[in-house]
């Protein structure tokens, strides 16, 4: 008897399938992008130098404690309302004359900041302090100057700062990169990020 | 002799394909394994806060990196102390400036300005050696930072 063979099973499309799934791995392997909070350092002072004197009343001082406790102004404050104390400090508006604010929007109290390129916000933190308490922080307040920034950019170019920051580094942006940059000026200088950090104490 | 004679002899034999999809399977299974998402290998523990106010971190030739935190559990005998590594290894303080000048040495002058460090902090990491690393920065001129973050709302730091 003879004996009969098993078909033979065509093996040429796997290679095609393997091919494919080769090429669907390679095409959505993004290596994924870091991000994070991006902050510059002031450069190294000499010793001797002096510092400006700056009105008591243009700086908002933010302190955390050993504990991971946030002293906003030497009184106790949860993290949730930072930022609206943040914005409330910034867009103030108390300066008359010179320094008058004419986009502020704020109470306008002559006890708090005069206009925001004369607010600053001081960051004291205790070597002791948690790191993750420290970025939380350090979000709302940025989260503070964006909030502002994208309101004014809102309504000097009707789109938000974000937005416009996001169109300079677009390829595909059809309008004008060069009075963007400026227009992104523009609403730095309104609200310029004034974020000191003094050095840690002991 | 006709015994012998093999009648298919006149023709080509065919090649056969069965090992190609073999051939392939070994590429994709390199391709799968082989890429990497970072080029450190980690000593110390990672694990970033949150934040929200984010900036993307385009370019990877640009960025050095500075670890730190507490030593991983495999190197549980170094101490419990938060360490910085720097290029896989442990690191001193007074070990960045050397890092960071070697880095900077290492790429084409025209990019050295857009040099951004970026730091991978533990979340459990206490601040004082936070600013260890910023002052030895400050004094390598290299101002550029980035806190490095996982994207989340700041409340998320302190979920247990």
């Amino acid at each position: 008897m003879a004996r009969r063979s098993a078909p033979e099973v065509n093996a040429g499309s796997m290679a095609d399938i393997a091919f494919l799934l080769l090429i669907f791995f390679l095409v959505t392997t993004t290596i994924e992008t870091d991000s994070g909070i991006s902050r510059k350092l002031p450069p190294p002072q000499e010793e001797d130098i002096v510092p400006p004197v700056l009105k008591e009343k243009n700086i908002f001082v933010v302190e955390l404690n050993k504990n991971n406790d946030l002293l906003v102004e030497e009184a106790p404050m949860e993290l949730k309302d930072l930022r609206e104390a943040a914005i409330k400090f910034l867009d103030n508006g108390g300066g008359s004359g010179d320094e008058a604010c004419k986009f502020c929007q704020g109470d306008r109290d002559p006890a708090s900041s005069d206009n925001p390129t004369k607010a600053v916000i001081s960051l004291r933190n205790n070597r002791e302090t948690n790191y993750a308490t420290y970025i939380a922080v350090q979000n709302e307040l940025v989260a503070a100057y964006t909030t502002l920034r994208n309101r004014e950019a809102q309504r000097l170019y009707g789109k938000s700062f974000v937005q416009m920051e996001k169109d300079l580094k677009d390829v595909n942006y059809s309008g004008s990169k060069i009075s963007l940059k400026e227009d992104i000026k523009t609403i730095q200088f309104m609200f310029p990020e004034k974020l000191s950090e003094a050095e840690p104490k002991k | 002799m006709s015994k012998f004679k093999n009648k298919k002899s006149a023709q080509l034999p065919e090649i056969s394909t069965a090992s190609l999809p073999d051939i392939v399977f070994m590429l994709l299974f390199f391709f799968m394994v082989a890429t990497v998402m970072r080029d450190d290998t980690l000593l110390v523990k990672n694990e970033l806060p949150f934040a929200n106010q984010v900036e993307k971190l385009d370019n990877k030739s640009l960025i050095m990196n500075i670890y730190a935190g507490k030593p991983s559990s495999r190197y549980k005998n170094i101490g419990t102390e938060a360490r910085i590594q720097l290029n896989d290894k442990f690191s001193d303080v007074n070990d960045i400036k050397a890092f960071i000048l070697a880095e900077r040495a290492s790429k084409r002058e025209q990019l050295r300005a857009f040099l951004i460090t970026s730091l991978r902090v533990d979340k459990d990491t206490n601040m004082g050696l936070v600013g260890d690393i910023k002052k030895e920065l400050r004094k390598v001129q290299a101002l550029k930072i980035n806190y490095t973050t996982r994207t989340g709302e700041a409340t998320d730091n302190f979920k247990p």
